[in-house]
């Protein structure tokens, strides 16, 4: 425990002493929800779509974009540290693999907070639903596994390639996964070969979950899905992340 | 003298980018993969009050699509030179007996060529996956041309931010701003439709006259207004990004 504290910590100090790296990551999910309500704020009109306002609809879409971000970016540290070689002086030190990977994947949920809750108050400032305390915590908890998720994902992409140049590897997976679900509109009206995918996609039930508050109101119906699905691709990306530290430099 | 030497730098430019293709897939692939949300995502849109009559959504994002790949192109135009900068291969350039000149204009031109390669890479894959350009084969050349000139400028102007800048990090930095840009353009939405303040921006955006003269050949016959419109924004952001360009290799050179 102490191990992956410090390596949180390693993680969060870099906020501070490089803001700009960490500018990309809530700058650009916070363009995308104004650009997108200001370009596609008239699609709510459409029938059926079932929320008054684009803004409220696509801010869950935003945060989640952000963790996604912040996941990914994790990885591209990773490729930094191994480029630089302070990844391998981590490795010669007495704690179990798994503890590094922990300490590099539970920084991504806490540095994750930082575009959501940058998102979240633009969002009210621009005239977002309120989503009551039970629907912002539901959206952050939610922020936070998708940001473990794609920081497990990004970790086994760095430990393959050990070079930053594979930094838009790491970010396309994010941009897919949070895009290729209901983000733009409801399932109803997705075009048929888009609805087949989010309905294959864990990611929708992460966004559905999400959404709880911001369009309409929190249920356990919806939470659940939410969170196994989270839970799911943990452990899927998480087992083949550990699998890929344990044979990395043997 | 200028012209070959420009000639020679641009054939250059692009046999590099050919090798490194990593710098050439985000141009077609970001903006694919938003060509194809966008449309599978609010396809329903055109039943929307005040929206044109179009074939379908794909017509209408095709010209968003280009937009997009066009100002990326312009940002990668500005990371090779801000790479051959960091590299020294443009002091070595600035060394060479050749005019100063020819050294912008050589990546510019390049930029052009990889212009016509997005706009008939997006017309082929709009074809493909069922799009219709209803002015037929003049309403192709007529989106190549503003696309070329379009791709030219926004080359030019990254050119210019890369003489300014020097670092290929600071020139990436303004990829968030191409988004900005789009976002407050016409090009996802019709200018009407678009939310306000969005939809009075849009309307002093060149990028909204660009996109709609890509469009209109491509979803309905053309219209005369609409199309020199969009000509002359193209050509508009071509003569300035170039202009800006040689004046900032000019400063630069002052200051060597």
């Amino acid at each position: 425990m102490r191990v992956i504290g410090a390596l949180s910590r390693r993680a969060l100090n870099e906020i501070l002493r490089v803001p700009g790296a960490a500018i990309p990551g809530i700058l650009a999910p916070t363009i995308f929800l104004i650009g997108l309500s200001g370009a596609f704020g008239k699609a709510a009109q459409l029938p059926g779509f079932g929320a008054d306002d684009f803004r409220t609809f696509i801010v869950p879409v935003s945060i989640l974009q952000g963790a996604g971000f912040t996941g990914a970016a994790t990885g591209v540290n990773l490729a930094r540290d191994i480029e630089q070689g302070w990844f391998d002086r981590l490795l010669v030190c007495p704690a179990p693999r798994v503890t590094l990977l922990a300490g590099i994947v539970s920084s991504a949920a806490l540095r994750s907070l930082l575009p959501a809750s940058f998102v979240f108050v633009v969002a009210e400032a621009i005239g977002a639903h309120w989503p009551g305390v039970d629907g912002l915590l539901i959206a952050f908890v939610l922020a936070m596994g998708l940001a473990t998720v794609m920081a497990f994902w990004s970790t086994i992409i760095a430990l393959r390639f050990r070079t930053q140049q594979a930094a838009p590897l790491m970010q396309v997976a994010n941009f897919i996964a949070v895009l290729f679900t209901t983000a733009y509109a409801p399932k109803d009206l997705l075009a048929g070969w888009l609805k087949s995918i989010a309905a294959i996609n864990p990611v929708t039930q992460v966004l559905d979950g999400a959404r709880q508050g911001f369009v309409g109101a929190v249920t356990w119906h919806d939470t659940w899905p939410a969170l196994l699905a989270i839970v799911c691709l943990q452990l899927a990306l998480g087992s083949l992340a550990v699998r890929s530290m344990r044979r990395y430099g043997i | 003298m200028a012209l070959r030497a420009a000639l020679a730098l641009a054939r250059r430019s692009l046999r590099t980018t050919l090798r490194r293709p990593q710098f050439l897939a985000p141009l077609l692939i970001f903006p694919s993969l938003f060509l194809a949300i966008n449309t599978g995502g609010l396809h329903r849109s055109t039943d929307l009050p005040g929206f044109p009559h179009v074939h379908g959504f794909l017509d209408f994002q095709l010209s968003a699509a280009m937009c997009q790949s066009l100002m990326l192109g312009g940002v990668g135009a500005g990371i090779a030179t801000a790479l051959e900068i960091e590299g020294g291969f443009f002091d070595r350039l600035v060394a060479s007996p050749i005019p100063r000149v020819s050294i912008p204009l050589g990546r510019i031109m390049a930029g052009s060529v990889i212009a016509a390669v997005q706009v008939v890479y997006f017309l082929a894959l709009g074809l493909i996956f069922g799009a219709h350009i209803a002015a037929g084969v003049p309403g192709v050349l007529l989106v190549l041309v503003i696309g070329i000139a379009t791709g030219t400028g926004f080359a030019a102007l990254g050119v210019m931010l890369a003489l300014r800048a020097r670092s290929a990090s600071t020139v990436q930095g303004i990829f968030p701003l191409v988004f900005v840009v789009l976002f407050i353009s016409s090009a996802f939405f019709p200018r009407k439709l678009l939310s306000h303040p969005a939809d009075w921006v849009a309307a002093y955006n060149p990028l909204s006259y660009v996109a709609d003269g890509i469009r209109d050949p491509i979803i309905s016959s053309i219209t005369a207004s609409t199309v020199l419109e969009g000509l002359a924004a193209a050509t508009g952001i071509a003569a300035a990004g170039i202009a800006l360009s040689v004046v900032a290799l000019r400063g630069r050179l002052r200051e060597a």
